[in-house]
């Protein structure tokens, strides 16, 4: 730690949880500071109380369902579970700042995102109008953001996520405070993105001195750019030291458990799979999506340009690329949840591209999809059974057949049987992604399409799951087509990969060999800001 | 902008000339017969055919209706069968009483139903919020007629604060208007500030769930500032969803609202002609309120527009 007195200084903070919870704190007794020109990263899982805790220091709690009950948060030394909401209004913004997780959604989509940077000059300062445009105008090009007399005028949603996060990041900077939050700011970002977000809260922390306290549930992340890394599991601190110590060293359990956890990119040894037949093959499959038209003005959009690829029996294909490279739109063509412009997709050598809705009705059910959040893609007003056993009885299975079949892959994905008849909401993330597995496989399919099926889970969660997917691939002689943004990911559980990039694919290739040797200048800029690369995760040294 | 306003404009004109088919098709096929009606009880067969000739109503249907669509085109809405007035005349006369309280009910529903289910959204769960809401069943249950009744038994003839009944123009006197007009603006906007008030509650209290307002609170904004500068802007659409509706529904309130308060506009125009089966007053009524209620329609897309930069047709 720096020798000065840290900017902030938690000591004890102890937050209720409302009545009812599964346990009685959502923090207990958190203590840890952040220096002047610290990065202090708190990683956790969901449920590890890292975010309640940023929120406490904000002042941002939901009132009257959480209630900080103990402890002290110093801010230069000033108690702020003691201030006023008025006091502490006057805190937010001017001294800390925070940024979020979706930067999608955390900018006001009706407001011009110039006024959102200008609005915290109008709450505190007393700038005249032409002084606040100048400095919005600064603190964004301080941000690198492009063009910036341009974009102060622009509405969110027509910029990219990475340019949202910079405007984020200037809102939260423009003031210049002490203490920058930022919960999670980079996990709803491209890899590329990230790394270059990442590189930009580096430089201006270094550089204005804001001590910051970084949360992220991601190990590679902590690796990149932490001085000092605090480990919290079910509200409370577990370990916390300098990043090198942590990640080398680790002497909690749990931490050495989470960072096992994270997947990483040296592929395992997979056996070849030979000349299995191919059973899903996509030839020149393209999609294009027209805008406008009548009147308006008319664009197209080449979601997918000449995309192909086969897979074989019981091989798992990997289909890695950021967002916008089209990886979803072929998967949902493949599955025929839209429709192609152009090209076969042949399943066992039928081409189902240009079947109408009544001939695909047969070829349905041989390709299943688990989408990306488990929290949206059950119904909420169905018990999990009947979400089960829904598709095999639209193909004519009795229903205590189903029920049966329904049964035994409840034991098949590890959940109790009995669990049938409860809903959604009573299963946690990794649970619900179980029971979408379960869902998919009540088909009988020849082809599982896992479209980032493991993105939105904890590491602890995720690596479980995709241990799930490959028993599920082996035991059913699967060909599992895998959309991953996530480099590591792909390395654990791809055959082979295929790189996609605005719509196409730039490179193709066996797993080991694809990560050993990248040829295309894209795929090798998504090894390059793969986050913690140079760091090898497990590899503890003992002390 | 301009484009998609001129667009609009374009696709209103086979809504309307639809409408305008409907409206002639309804009231030919509709039993009862005007010649006979005006030729009275005792009139010979002759007569009733003479009167027939006069009002080209022996012509072929589709002739008729060309006829008609020809005259409505030239700005003519034919003549009333009974007072040989010009409908247009007919309607310019009445019109000022009855656009005048849409108006003072719209601005008065608006005024007091926006602030009012913000104030509920974000005391959600309070005292406040359920008594707003109570409020609101209220406005929705009590018939126009019973709460005019109710608001004149307590208000002019109990308390003596406002006239039973009446009219007066605001351009002749602004005071005697507000005093004549406040009673039937009070009974008619029950139903639209339970209506305004419940849609809005409902999207700020949607909204304010939004990350965007985090951010906004996280910048140090004031509770006052988050509610009206970021939530309200963001839940405008349905709100100016449902008061364009408001208006549309405002017309059938309003015919009650004028027999009750006996002010006279367009409401009892519409009345007295249905019960002399006066075709072309109907017709023009109906038409002028469709036209209306499409204009309405325009303005509220284009009012969408303004609301969100992220539509765009």
């Amino acid at each position: 730690m720096t020798a000065s007195s840290p900017v902030l200084d938690i000591q004890g903070l102890t937050v209720r949880l409302p009545a009812g919870a599964d346990r009685l704190n959502a923090v207990e007794d958190v203590s840890f500071a952040v220096g002047p020109g610290e990065i202090v990263c708190v990683v956790g899982e969901s449920g590890s109380g890292k975010s309640v805790t940023a929120h406490s220091i904000m002042g941002l709690l939901p009132p009257g369902q959480l209630t900080p009950t103990a402890g002290r948060i110093l801010l230069e030394g000033d108690d702020l579970l003691r201030k006023s909401p008025a006091a502490l209004r006057a805190l937010r913004g001017h001294r800390m700042a925070m940024i979020f997780q979706e930067p999608m959604t955390a900018l006001n989509p009706v407001m011009r995102v110039g006024e959102q940077i200008e609005e915290v000059l109008a709450i505190h300062t007393r700038f005249d109008a032409a002084a606040r445009r100048q400095r919005v105008l600064d603190v964004m090009r301080s941000v690198h953001l492009p063009d910036v007399e341009r974009l102060i005028d622009a509405y969110p949603h027509q910029l990219s996520g990475g340019q949202r996060q910079r405007i984020m990041i200037a809102a939260a900077l423009v003031l210049d405070p002490v203490l920058l939050i930022a919960d999670e700011p980079t996990t709803a970002l491209d890899v590329t993105t990230q790394a270059q977000i990442l590189k930009l809260i580096k430089e201006l922390q270094s550089r204005r001195k804001t001590g910051v306290l970084f949360i992220t549930h991601d190990f590679g992340v902590v690796a990149e750019i932490a001085h000092r890394v605090v480990v919290m599991q079910n509200g409370r601190v577990v370990e916390q030291g300098r990043a090198e110590d942590v990640l080398r060293r680790p002497r909690h359990a749990y931490t050495r458990m989470l960072i096992r956890a994270v997947p990483t990119l040296t592929p395992p040894q997979r056996a070849p799979t030979g000349q299995v037949p191919i059973v899903l093959e996509a030839r020149q499959l393209a999609k294009t999506y027209v805008i406008g038209g009548f009147l308006g003005r008319r664009r197209e959009v080449k979601a997918a340009v000449n995309v192909n690829l086969a897979v074989r029996r019981g091989e798992t294909l990997g289909v890695v690329g950021e967002s916008g490279s089209g990886k979803s739109t072929v998967a949902r063509c493949i599955a025929r949840l839209i429709e192609p412009s152009a090209g076969a997709i042949l399943l066992e050598g039928t081409d189902v591209a240009k079947l109408t809705t009544g001939a695909l009705r047969p070829h349905r059910k041989r390709v299943q999809i688990v989408f990306q959040d488990p929290y949206r893609s059950l119904n909420p007003r169905r018990t999990v059974g009947a979400s089960i056993i829904e598709g095999p009885m639209n193909f004519g299975v009795p229903r205590e057949a189903a029920l049966a079949r329904a049964r035994e892959l409840m034991r098949l994905v590890d959940l109790d049987p009995d669990a049938l008849s409860r809903y959604p909401h009573q299963f946690s993330g990794g649970q619900r992604q179980r029971l979408c597995i379960a869902r998919a496989l009540a088909l009988e399919p020849e082809i599982l399409i896992a479209d980032e099926a493991v993105s939105a889970l904890d590491v602890s969660v995720q690596a479980q799951v995709l241990q799930l997917l490959d028993d599920v691939r082996r035991r059913f002689n699967l060909a599992l087509l895998f959309i991953t943004h996530d480099l590591r990911v792909a390395a654990q559980v791809c055959d082979r990969i295929v790189v996609m990039q605005n719509g196409e694919i730039v490179e193709e290739g066996v797993t080991a060999e694809i990560f050993r040797n990248p040829r295309h200048p894209y795929t090798r800029a998504l090894f390059e800001a793969a986050p913690g690369r140079a760091f090898a995760f497990g590899a503890f040294e003992t002390d | 902008m301009l484009a998609f306003v001129v667009q609009r404009v374009l696709a209103t004109i086979p809504v309307m000339g639809v409408v305008a088919f409907v409206v002639f098709l309804l009231l030919r096929l509709s039993p009862g017969d005007p010649a006979a009606v005006i030729a009275g009880d005792y009139a010979t067969a002759e007569q009733v055919e003479r009167i027939r000739a006069q009002l080209g109503l022996n012509l072929p249907i589709y002739s008729q209706f060309f006829t008609w669509l020809g005259q409505i085109l030239r700005g003519d809405l034919g003549v009333s069968i009974f007072s040989n007035l010009p409908v247009t005349t007919l309607i310019a006369q009445r019109i000022e009483p009855t656009l005048m309280l849409a108006l003072t009910t719209i601005v008065f529903s608006i005024v007091v139903a926006v602030p009012l289910g913000v104030l509920a959204a974000w005391k959600a769960n309070s005292w406040i919020d359920r008594a707003v809401m109570m409020f609101a069943v209220i406005g929705f249950s009590v018939p126009v007629f019973v709460l005019g009744y109710f608001l004149i038994y307590g208000f002019a003839l109990g308390l003596n604060w406002f006239p039973v009944q009446g009219y007066r123009s605001p351009f002749d006197s602004p005071a005697a208007f507000l005093h004549h007009i406040a009673l039937p603006t009070l009974t008619l906007s029950a139903i639209f500030i339970a209506l305004i008030a419940r849609i809005t509650r409902a999207t700020v209290l949607e909204v304010l769930s939004e990350d965007y307002i985090r951010t906004a609170r996280a910048k140090g904004q004031s509770e006052r500032k988050v509610l009206f500068r970021h939530a309200l802007k963001n839940a405008a659409v349905p709100i100016v969803t449902v008061i364009g509706l408001g208006v549309a529904l405002l017309i059938g309130g309003v015919v009650v609202t004028e027999s009750v308060f006996n002010i006279p506009g367009l409401g009892r125009l519409v009345v007295d002609a249905i019960l002399k089966r006066d075709y072309p007053i109907i017709q023009g009524l109906i038409l002028f309120f469709s036209f209306i209620y499409i204009v309405l329609n325009l303005l509220i897309d284009i009012a969408y527009t303004l609301l969100d930069p992220r539509i765009r047709y």
